[in-house]
């Protein structure tokens, strides 16, 4: 498709879905045109955002999948308590906003002559981008494990299909009595920091019941991890001795995997044999960001902490897991959260209004232990010359404790992470 | 309230037209409880409804979170992280949302 029709196309659509809408929507779109990478929680929240905010901007949507299956809840079909088509998305809701939805994959950025190349071949002009597109797996991470040993070991870190993610729960299901899982899991930066042990919760919740003389073996390249004491003390008030968590100082950081076999092995040689294998292998950012020069050495993206503009091109805002906003999280909320700052700020300049002054960010990740049994870790940030900072004396995680006393307020996180998923999820779809 | 928080907050100030106006109107630093409140402050599921709230009433229960001396799960960890003038904000907003 020409680089004419694509545009014209979009224009019909979006004037089409626009009349269906809200009369808001009527106005033209001809303040400029905002292209979006990526249909996540970063790019999916920002073209809504956008949509509502800026009605006179076009706005456009490229995904390479046709409807969006959640990481967050991924863990909960792993203990039996979400189905697939419970957590996936159809993006059919911003398209009745008026967003053009591209179903295709970004395969090139010409920042200078500033087009979108897709893998169709059509060719996208912009005003604005912003660049939403996730993770990459670093495949020459772990020695043996590639796209082909993930179908033997699925990773299931990444949405796609949900085929990896159903992978996992099949082998659980088919697992032998008393067998092993095994789980291998990164060092930072990667996406979801507690969502290995949201993981390692789910899959003994489920294997309580179906296999209760399982083991779960989970190999860390780290030495301690985000809400740690939290998934501990669930860990051992729930299941048992089901669970052995094995850090870096332990030997836990696996090396190579080989398939054939079902074989982990240590950075120090340990052989551990498994049953089912889950691989968390390390991570970057998405390849379109890597290949277009807008990483760095780091393989993740720096980026203006007030504004979520790349450092190293005009006009460009990369949002989500792709980025390095560290003290903030590689999370759903932070990419949702951050999203409307990055609109504000890339589409001042084109509407005349105002940028955002001084942005707050905000965090909460939720966990689930086990049945009724949630809790989270929240974080307040600002931004200084330097970057992001945390907000002194605020967030933290849910308290500790014997469960008999704190029975109510798991109980509690646990509503409030299924009602914080529906939310955020009415944010960015509906 | 300086200048540019002012401009932060009345950002989207210019753009009230449809029904959508809770939404279009709202300030960018009541986005962060949209994640879990929703979009109009109108609460899912176990998480409470903050549209229509008294504005005093919100400031008083707000002060309540940051000292410890209400019941919470976490909002007692999420309410010291804001200053007074942006809880005002807050506070306004999402009175002002029938």
């Amino acid at each position: 498709m020409s680089r004419l029709t694509r545009r014209s196309f979009g224009a019909l659509i979006g004037a089409t879905s626009a009349s269906l809408a809200t009369p808001g929507l009527l106005r033209a779109q001809n303040a400029g045109r905002l292209v979006i990478i990526g249909g996540g929680f970063g790019g999916a929240s920002a073209a809504r955002f956008a949509r509502i905010n800026y009605p006179e901007v076009e706005v456009t949507l490229v995904e390479p999948w046709p409807s969006f299956i959640t990481c967050p809840y991924g863990n909960l079909i792993l203990g039996g308590k979400r189905t697939l088509p419970q957590i996936t998305h159809s993006y059919d809701g911003l398209r009745a906003r008026g967003v053009d939805v591209v179903q295709d994959r970004a395969a090139d950025i010409d920042y200078t002559a500033k087009t979108v190349t897709l893998e169709s071949g059509s060719v996208l002009d912009y005003d604005k981008l912003i660049v939403s597109p996730g993770i990459g797996l670093r495949w020459d991470a772990i020695e043996g494990y590639d796209e082909s040993a993930a179908q033997i070991f699925p990773h299931a870190w990444m949405g796609g299909d949900g085929s990896q993610i159903s992978t996992l729960r099949q082998q659980l299901e088919d697992m032998p009595q008393g067998g092993v899982v095994g789980i291998s899991i990164p060092g930072n930066p990667f996406r979801c920091p507690p969502g290995p042990y949201e993981r390692i919760s789910m899959i003994a919740h489920y294997l309580k019941e179906a296999n209760p003389t399982a083991k779960i073996m989970a190999f860390d390249a780290k030495e301690g991890f985000s809400k740690q004491g939290l998934f501990e003390d669930a860990w051992g008030e729930l299941y048992g001795d089901m669970i052995e968590w094995i850090p870096a100082s332990g030997d836990g950081q696996i090396v190579r995997v080989d398939v054939e076999n079902k074989l982990f092995i240590s950075e120090f040689g340990e052989e551990h044999r498994v049953d089912v294998g889950n691989v968390i292998p390390p991570q970057y950012a998405a390849s379109i960001v890597r290949d277009t020069g807008l990483a760095d050495e780091s393989g993740w993206v720096p980026v203006d902490a007030r504004t979520f503009a790349a450092a190293s091109v005009s006009d460009v805002h990369v949002i989500g897991d792709a980025n390095i906003a560290a003290p903030l999280p590689k999370s759903g909320y932070v990419a949702n959260s951050t999203s409307k700052v990055a609109v504000a700020a890339a589409l001042a300049e084109v509407t005349g209004r105002d940028a955002p002054a001084d942005p707050v960010y905000f965090n909460t990740c939720y966990s689930h232990g086990g049945d009724d049994y949630g809790f989270s870790v929240v974080g307040v940030y600002r931004t200084t010359d330097e970057g992001f900072v945390e907000t002194p004396d605020s967030g933290g995680i849910s308290p500790r404790g014997p469960l008999s006393e704190l029975a109510d307020n798991r109980r509690l996180e646990a509503g409030y992470a299924d009602a914080w998923y529906e939310s955020i999820t009415r944010d960015m779809f509906s | 309230m300086t200048f540019a928080q002012k401009m932060t907050t009345f950002l989207f100030a210019g753009c009230m037209a449809s029904g959508l106006a809770a939404q279009e109107n709202t300030p960018l630093l009541a986005q962060s409880c949209a994640g879990c409140h929703g979009q109009a402050g109108e609460g899912v599921g176990a998480i409470p409804t903050i549209a229509g709230y008294d504005r005093d009433a919100f400031i008083t229960v707000w002060e309540e979170f940051r000292n410890n001396e209400r019941q919470a799960t976490i909002m007692n960890r999420i309410a010291p992280g804001y200053t007074d003038d942006e809880v005002s904000i807050l506070a306004d907003y999402f009175a002002s949302i029938k």
